[in-house]
């Protein structure tokens, strides 16, 4: 066969060139016969025929593939042809019946396969058989790991490989790895194989696609040492193969000493960002293994550099340690301090990631129209705007009827405009209120729109929509300041009921009072009831606590004690006066809390931190208290109820202070589906449930996950916490700290009317008189000359212009300006 | 309002009797603040300082409030429109359409109270007046005519100086602020010869019997001459009307004080060939003869000083002579002035630097466009006599539009007299887009002073706040820091309204075709009043207001935009109107300016470092918006678009990161939304 493969298809190309000139351009197949076939033949050629009888169909699927393949395959100075075997000259390839017609490929006139035609089912398939069959030195195929050992092993300290797997023989990404192979071919060796078991032996959990590693044999000197790989993770097709491959081509790691901005890579010719590590003399040893380290694990994603800080002419920032400079031109070069490769890495990773977004979507959709709605409170409201609310659940006061109706009785008014869209989508929930307080309540619902009775909603000092204030009669009115929505607004309105803090006047009364049963129907509404309780002498306390009662009023229930027999009640808590009883009534806990500051800031302070638990489950609603306390959150995503075990290891490590400075909670997707976004932007791919995470929010955004292989109890928790404290762990993400920007350009009207300007300057009057002329003329025939106006036909002229014209036209003026 | 021509007879020797001979009787009364005429404007300001608790006093020559109106119009019918009923219960909105009431709390004092023709009598007026200066209790010296105004040097003054007002019982009183509202009460008179022979529109008779049969000829062609010409135009034989220019048409200049259609009957005659005619020429080139029968004839001042002062008048040339289809040949029996009026300088000392001096000059005092005179510090001319500001351009020449401008100079003043800052609201910026809108749809000063008063809105530092200021005279922007105490350090907006920059004028097609512009991306070239919002990186400088470009309001922004006009005026829509004025807010500003649920709130809070200004002012503090269970279903209908930025067509700031916006990207989808996509994949 053939004695070395390059050496054909330098013969091949320049017989191809050749070809030009006396078979002139081959595009379609040619139809010889079998005799005039073989006659042109040239040694070392290589040569695909179809033989076919010939009362064959002149068409069918076959042919119009192969003659489709004529052009690439003569690419690669392969001729094809199609042969009819005619009665007087039969051939021995000519098949005796007609469906057993075969393709044969032939080098010079040595025939090196033969080809039934069902294995040639498409283009893709015919051009990597043929290369296959041609490059059987430069690619080969194996079927177990051990083939793919003794390959390394002879390679090392020689040569690199190209190993790939491809689902099966012919197929596109097939066609791919041979196009690649014939010109890489001579320099690495490549290796193919089918076998998923293979794959897997070599570590790949994704065996669904094809998949192409480079294995680096040529540095390995020690035989006992196996190649470092390094997967391509882009599709595989012939031109990611050659990027790829001249990445892998391109120095590990190189030195430089110049500004980074000037420098260019190769990485960077191709899209890929830059890495720097900046280094000094000092410390270049350990810097260049820390690069190198980095190096090898951004191969194929970027470029990695080692930049002397020492000669270094152009000022950098004292502390940046790493300089990252994206492909695309005019972005600005980031500076970044990261003490942690994994960082580094990550850092890179996120933004290569973000770019493959934009590329793909780019190649789908159009980009978005920038009079499409992207708001989704008012795209919601405006879809939702047939629907019938029943609005009479609620009173509409106006000017003349909102004073009279706030003095006569105790009333909620929802301040709104019935244009903007956040009043409206409240709206809904206010009505819902109202609906499940319907014949219940002696709280008037009641409602003013403020885009028809401005002067009434800046009376009430009213400013921002929407707003809720509460006017009771003889108190001044509240504002109501909670989350927007039925269950929050319901629940103030429930607790307001009755005025705080509640007067509790007997031991008696107290112990009702603590065990909810006082105010039974309001406990539902809220968790704790709060009592303090004061020696009667202790005035400024006492009145302390009842600003902080009143302030607290419709979010958590508040008593005050301080009848003579206090100290009963202190006793049988332990409490010192003054104090606090909080009563969980959930839990069934009564706790007691000295009093140390009795100033109704502090005192409102201490109950809203009482109110956050421990452990909670994380919700919409409460997450905002959690998150005020500024720590990193351990979360445990549960899909449904929480394991009573995680429950118990967790609350075991919150006694042992093991989590002070983290703020554990959990969260239920069933109460909570929007959890499954935030796991989708934690993990890819995602694992099994219940997964815990450690989402520091507040100082780097990185997320570490506790491994999801190890069951969550307290040793395993324990030793994570331990790895994580030392920096042992290393973040699955880093959470993006982008800013947020606007969504989507504005119309540029400036540009739009200096266009129109610098239009107007630069045509030449004479012509625009001329057009406007013209017009005239025209309606001359049939109309006064005197009632023709000449400006307002050039308005219109500008209005009636072809809009995208305009558009170009305008741009086209807007560079001249620049230019200028 | 209008002052005795017996001033300057009176003054001079009222002065000199009461600082030469009576030193002592002669102490003062000293105001903070006096205002000349108890007419609109008088009245308005007055209202406004009462309001401050401020020590004030109006001084008026008549009897009662809004003297004027007792006389004029002549014919008695105001042409400012009483529109009581528009269909709008805000009643912001319904001044755009009130055009007599004056600014108060009470809304009794409301003009449409008044009366119930849509161009009221002028008595009405008058009532009005007396009315709202009763309930409101203002202060009004009646009967007394300032004589003389002059200024007193004195380093304890606000101003460096007291205006010193004589009255004509020889009483002194001396302001530290001297506010004039004497509106225009001198009828503008041209001079030529045969000028005695002629009528003025203040004593004319309205006696449509007395001009029977006549030929008449009216000089002018204002509103004062096509009323005159309607109350009459059904017994004379024909009218005349002689002006130097065109007729300017409001409804094409889009100016209340053109020629309005109410009016306009004489126009109609004179297309229709019913011998009324309108002709243009320069009046101080004409003549007028009287001949022996007592007719009047126009002919040229030429022709009059070829002839000498000897000739009789019968023997001196006509143009008819020569030209002999000359079109003013007839002989008219009566020839009448309307040629409007002019503000008295007479009472002012000349210390006052009030005139200026040029043609111009003559009609109206010199002032700033803050409305302080430019001769002297604490002087401002308010109403109608301060229309040289927007003259021929906006509605400061009328109760419509000076009812603002009052309320623009008492805040000037409270700010530079009390340290009261100009009244701002401070909100976050979550509601800029909000207030915005707001004010675009119901502000009555800035839909009536447009291109004069706009609202400013100074941004807070990194735009997490802004405040919101209404009504700042335009022109004044580059010292608003001065003038209003707020500081605008990191940008501001300026919202106006405008008509299309090409759209009005005398002689413009106001009818044409494709006229209004209903498309988003053509809204620059909106043609009727519409909002434009202008945003400065930094205060312009006084420099940049002087210098900015022919026809533009105010100098050249850093971004501008229009908001598309609209046939209802109604600037609502959430598309068309409210969506574009968000991407232009939001690019300006470089943030993300959509409101967002709790839910994505949340979802972005554990997803992101940095949350949108949104969740943060409302969702991180506990005031989320929560949707509802059919607004959830919608969402997870509408595949609200992710937010991938246009990179390319930013025209602004190319520094931008092209990767900057799409970070942003992914968890855009909101949590519901991807999972729903999720589960519909699952099922294919």
């Amino acid at each position: 066969m053939m004695s070395s493969g390059s050496s054909v298809f330098r013969v091949g190309i320049s017989f191809a060139i050749v070809c030009i000139f006396y078979v002139p351009t081959i595009d379609s197949l040619p139809e010889l016969s079998p005799q005039k076939y073989f006659s042109t033949l040239q040694p070392g050629k290589a040569s695909l025929a179809y033989f076919c009888q010939a009362d064959s169909p002149r068409t069918s699927v076959f042919l119009e593939e192969l003659n489709e393949a004529v052009r690439p395959l003569q690419d690669y100075g392969i001729s094809v042809a199609k042969v009819n075997c005619v009665k007087e000259e039969t051939s021995r390839y000519c098949g005796k019946e007609k469906d057993l017609m075969k393709a044969y490929l032939f080098k010079g006139n040595i025939l090196l396969r033969e080809f039934p035609t069902d294995t040639l089912f498409d283009v893709n398939a015919i051009v990597a058989h043929v290369l296959f069959a041609l490059l059987f030195n430069e690619v080969k195929y194996i079927t177990n790991l051990e083939d793919l050992q003794n390959i390394e092993n002879a390679l090392k300290g020689k040569a690199n490989i190209v190993f790939s797997y491809v689902r099966a023989i012919g197929i596109p990404e097939h066609r791919a790895v041979m196009e690649a192979a014939f010109v890489y071919g001579t320099t690495y060796q490549f290796v193919l194989t089918t076998e998923i078991a293979l794959l897997e032996s070599i570590g790949s959990e994704d065996v669904e696609n094809a998949r192409l590693y480079f294995f680096h044999c040529k540095l390995v000197l020690d035989l006992t040492q196996q190649c470092r790989s390094t997967l391509m993770e882009q599709p595989l097709t012939t031109l990611n193969i050659h990027l790829f491959i001249k990445i892998m081509k391109a120095p590990l790691l190189t030195e430089v000493a110049d500004d980074p901005q000037q420098v260019s890579t190769v990485h960077l010719q191709l899209g890929l960002p830059l890495v720097f590590i900046v280094s000094q003399q000092a410390t270049y040893e350990a810097d260049r293994r820390t690069a190198e380290w980095v190096a090898w694990r951004l191969l194929g994603k970027a470029g990695v550099l080692l930049l002397l800080r020492d000669s270094l002419e152009v000022n950098i920032p004292q502390h940046a340690n790493v300089v990252f400079k994206r492909a695309e031109k005019g972005v600005p070069m980031e500076f970044l301090v990261l003490h942690d490769v994994d960082l580094i890495i990550s850092h890179v990773e996120n933004n290569i990631h973000v770019e493959e977004i934009q590329e793909d979507e780019d190649d789908d959709v159009e980009g978005p129209d920038i009079d499409t709605q992207d708001d989704e409170v008012a795209e919601t409201v405006y879809r939702d705007r047939k629907r019938k609310l029943p609005l009479e659940l609620t009173v509409e006061l106006t000017e003349e009827t909102f004073n009279a109706t706030v003095m006569a009785s105790d009333n909620i008014v929802l301040f709104y405009v019935d244009w903007q869209a956040v009043s409206m989508a409240f709206l809904q929930s206010y009505i819902d209120v109202a609906i499940k307080l319907k014949g219940t309540s002696t709280m008037l619902l009641t409602r003013i729109n403020c885009a028809d009775w401005p002067d009434v909603c800046t009376k009430q000092n009213v400013t921002e929509f929407p707003f809720v204030k509460m006017y009771k009669k003889g108190k001044n009115p509240v504002s109501y300041t909670g989350m927007l929505g039925t269950e929050d607004l319901l629940k103030f309105i429930q607790l307001n009921r009755i005025s705080y803090p509640v007067n509790i006047t007997s031991i008696q009364e107290a112990e009702e009072y603590l065990s909810g049963e006082l105010y039974k129907d309001l406990i539902s509404y809220s968790s704790m009831s709060v009592l303090g309780l004061f020696s009667p002498n202790m005035t400024t306390a006492k009145e302390d606590f009842s600003e902080a009662g009143n302030y607290l009023k419709g979010y958590v229930i508040t008593g005050i004690y301080s009848e003579e027999d206090v100290s009963l009640l202190s006793n049988k808590y332990a409490a010192t006066l003054p104090a606090l009883l909080l009563a969980r009534h959930t839990e069934g806990k009564i706790e007691s809390i000295p009093l140390a500051s009795t100033h109704a800031q502090d005192v409102v302070q201490i109950i809203t931190d009482a109110l956050l638990e421990t452990f909670p489950e994380i919700t919409v609603e409460n997450l905002p208290s959690y998150f005020r306390l500024q720590k990193p959150l351990l979360i445990l995503f549960s899909d449904g109820s929480i394991n009573p075990q995680y429950k118990n290891a967790i609350l075991t490590l919150v006694k042992q202070k093991y989590l002070d400075s983290f703020t554990p909670c959990w969260l239920n997707l069933k109460n909570t589906p929007v959890g499954r976004g935030i796991l989708q932007a934690y993990f890819d791919p995602l694992p099994p449930l219940p997964l815990l995470v450690l989402v520091n929010l507040h100082s780097g955004g990185q997320v570490f996950a506790f491994p999801s292989d190890q069951a969550i109890i307290e040793e395993n928790l324990v030793l994570w916490l331990k790895k994580l404290e030392v920096g042992l762990e290393n973040p699955i993400t880093i959470l993006p700290a982008q800013e947020w920007k606007p969504p989507l350009p504005a119309y540029d009207f400036l540009s739009m009317m200096d266009a129109a300007t610098s239009q107007h300057d630069t045509e030449k009057v004479p012509k625009c008189m001329k057009e406007t002329d013209v017009q005239e003329n025209d309606k001359e025939q049939y109309e006064d000359k005197s009632a023709v106006r000449k400006e307002p036909i050039e308005t219109l002229r500008i209005k009636h212009w072809n809009r995208s014209n305009w558009f170009k036209e305008a741009e086209k003026s807007f560079k001249c300006d620049k230019e200028l | 309002m209008g002052l005795s021509a017996l001033a300057p007879l009176w003054s001079s020797p009222g002065l000199l009797l009461v600082i030469a001979l009576h030193p002592a009787l002669s102490v003062p009364t000293h105001r903070d603040y006096c205002v000349l005429g108890a007419g609109p404007a008088g009245l308005q300001m007055a209202y406004f300082l009462q309001r401050a608790g401020r020590d004030y006093a109006v001084f008026e020559r008549t009897q009662r409030p809004g003297s004027f109106f007792t006389r004029y119009p002549r014919h008695r019918k105001l042409i400012s429109i009483n529109k009581r009923y528009t269909g709008n219960a805000n009643s912001e909105f319904n001044l755009r359409h009130d055009w007599n009431s004056l600014l108060s709390h009470d809304p009794r004092l409301l003009f449409r109270h008044y009366s119930r023709a849509y161009f009221p009598d002028a008595h009405d007026m008058v009532r009005y007046l007396g009315d709202f200066t009763d309930t409101l209790g203002l202060r009004v010296l009646y009967n007394t005519t300032i004589t003389h105004v002059t200024l007193d040097k004195d380093q304890r003054a606000w101003n460096g100086h007291y205006f010193i007002l004589t009255d004509q019982k020889g009483q002194v009183h001396q302001c530290s602020v001297l506010l004039v509202a004497t509106g225009l009460s001198v009828p503008n008179q041209v001079d030529f010869p045969g000028s005695e022979y002629v009528e003025g529109y203040e004593s004319v008779s309205v006696d449509p019997e007395d001009f029977v049969g006549q030929n008449v000829l009216i000089l002018g062609r204002g509103n004062s001459a096509f009323e005159t010409a309607d109350n009459i135009l059904g017994v004379t034989n024909f009218i005349h009307m002689l002006s130097r220019s065109r007729v300017r048409l409001s409804w094409a200049t889009h100016y209340v004080g053109d020629l309005r259609a109410i009016n306009n009957g004489l126009l109609d005659t004179y297309q229709l060939k019913s011998l009324d005619g309108l002709l243009e020429s320069d009046l101080t080139d004409l003549a007028i003869l009287k001949d022996s029968k007592g007719k009047f004839h126009v002919t040229l001042k030429f022709f009059l000083e070829e002839a000498g002062t000897n000739q009789s008048t019968d023997s001196i040339t006509l143009p008819q002579d020569d030209n002999d289809n000359f079109a003013m040949r007839v002989p008219y029996d009566r020839v009448i002035r309307c040629l409007g009026w002019n503000f008295d300088f007479s009472i002012f000392n000349k210390s006052l630097r009030l005139n200026s001096g040029n043609a111009f000059g003559k009609k109206y005092p010199l002032i700033r466009a803050s409305y302080e005179s430019k001769g002297s510090r604490g002087l401002f001319v308010l109403g109608t006599a301060s229309h040289s500001v927007d003259y021929r351009k906006s509605a400061g020449g009328f109760i419509h539009g000076f009812r603002y401008t009052a309320r623009a100079v008492h805040r000037l003043l409270e700010h530079r007299h009390h340290g009261i800052a100009w009244p701002a609201t401070e909100l976050p910026i979550t509601q800029l887009t909000s207030s915005i809108v707001r004010r675009v749809n119901e502000a009555s000063g800035l839909y009536q002073m447009f291109g004069v008063l706009a609202d400013v809105v100074l941004l807070k530092e990194n735009a997490t706040a802004f405040e919101y200021l209404e009504e700042f005279p335009l022109q004044m922007v580059a010292q608003l820091e001065m003038l209003t105490g707020r500081k605008a350090q990191h940008g501001l907006f300026v919202i106006i309204m405008e008509y299309g920059r090409n759209f009005s004028g005398p002689d413009k097609d106001v009818f044409f075709d494709n006229r209004s512009v209903g498309q988003t991306e053509d809204a620059w070239q909106s043609n009727f009043l519409h909002p434009v919002i202008y945003y400065y990186r930094h205060l312009p400088t006084e420099q940049e207001v002087r210098f900015r470009p022919a026809h533009w309001p105010l100098p050249r922004p850093t971004a501008i935009h229009h908001i598309v006009e609209d046939f209802l005026t109604d600037w609502t829509a959430p598309i068309g109107h409210i969506l574009p004025l968000r991407r232009f807010l939001e690019n300006c500003l470089d943030t993300d300016l959509r409101s967002f649920y709790a839910e994505s709130c949340f979802l972005f809070a554990l997803t992101r470092q940095k949350l949108p200004p949104f969740c943060q002012q409302g969702y991180l503090r506990m005031q989320g918006l929560v949707s509802t269970e059919s607004l959830r279903q919608h969402r997870v209908e509408s595949w609200l678009p992710r937010n991938h930025a246009a990179t390319d067509s930013r025209l602004e700031d190319s520094s931008q990161q092209p990767g900057d916006h799409e970070p942003l990207d992914a968890p855009m989808a909101p949590g519901p939304l991807a999972q729903s996509l999720d589960s519909n994949k699952e099922e294919l």
